[in-house]
């Protein structure tokens, strides 16, 4: 069984048990992949390595979507993080004249405290979460969450939170160029 | 597959983030721990929407990658304009409201 196929399966959500152990695999990979190269985002000394590696976590996540069926999100996730939202960061790296080589001035001296509200907070959710949700599986046999449904959802139910998504973005973009003008 | 191994990565991949935001002085660093933290979310309502069926995850995963979107647009354009004043993006310096 192909990887493709799998994929096929999984965004069709009817899974066979062979299936669903390589999407596992799949899953754990995606996983590996998204922490560490999140781990190597938040301590890297290099600016531009650093949006690389949150380019690797953001694609990383993309699989996962895929995985839980969610095909619209994927192809979301691609276009706006890895496409607008990365270039963006890029740029900003650019503008404010980062060095480009390593930089040990990244981090804060006091980072160790950082580092304990973080594992702290970690083991506050991974406990509540087993807690709460054990073993639960996810359903074999979940309907597809095609990309119709999603538009009919949004443009029925939520149509007014989208509407308020339009004019958001429409006041941040004309906050950005505001604020960051030249007069 | 289990609901929790997806929770789990949100999790870990949120309190990365956290670390990111509180360690990095790098005010571009600052919003890119921000992007992670947000994605972590969204892996939970895409998981949570594939648990009980409902698509309605899927849409506020949508809603939030536009609410990220312009919140990195604001985000960035705050940060040129300290550099701009202050030759520097170093989040612990820029302190004038501390008391």
């Amino acid at each position: 069984m192909t990887l493709a196929t799998i994929l096929a399966q999984a965004a069709d959500g009817a899974l066979t048990e062979t299936g669903q152990w390589v999407a596992n695999v799949f899953f754990y990979v995606m996983a590996a992949v998204a922490i560490a190269a999140g781990l190597k985002m938040v301590t890297t000394a290099n600016v531009v390595h650093a949006a690389l590696y949150l380019l690797v976590v953001l694609s990383a996540v993309a699989g996962t979507y895929v995985i839980l069926g969610a095909e619209f999100a994927a192809v979301t996730q691609v276009l706006v993080y890895l496409g607008a939202i990365m270039v963006l960061l890029l740029f900003g790296v650019m503008l404010t004249r980062a060095k480009l080589g390593t930089d040990d001035d990244l981090d804060h001296e006091q980072r160790w405290i950082g580092a304990l509200v973080a594992a702290a907070m970690f083991a506050v959710m991974s406990y509540s979460v087993i807690e709460a949700f054990g073993t639960e599986e996810l359903p074999l046999t979940q309907q597809p969450q095609t990309t119709q449904q999603v538009a009919d959802e949004i443009f029925s139910t939520y149509i007014v939170p989208f509407e308020a998504l339009s004019v958001l973005l429409l006041a941040a973009l004309i906050g950005a160029v505001v604020v960051a003008r030249r007069d | 597959m289990f609901l929790n191994q997806f929770l789990l990565l949100a999790a870990a991949l949120f309190c990365i983030g956290v670390y990111g935001v509180l360690a990095r002085r790098n005010g571009v660093l600052v919003l890119m721990s921000i992007e992670l933290i947000l994605n972590s979310v969204n892996i939970n309502l895409v998981a949570f929407g594939a648990y009980h069926g409902d698509v309605s995850g899927q849409v506020f995963a949508l809603f939030i990658i536009g609410v990220a979107a312009a919140e990195v647009g604001v985000g960035l354009a705050i940060v040129l304009l300290i550099y701009r004043n202050r030759r520097s993006i170093d989040v612990a310096e820029a302190n004038l409201l501390k008391g």
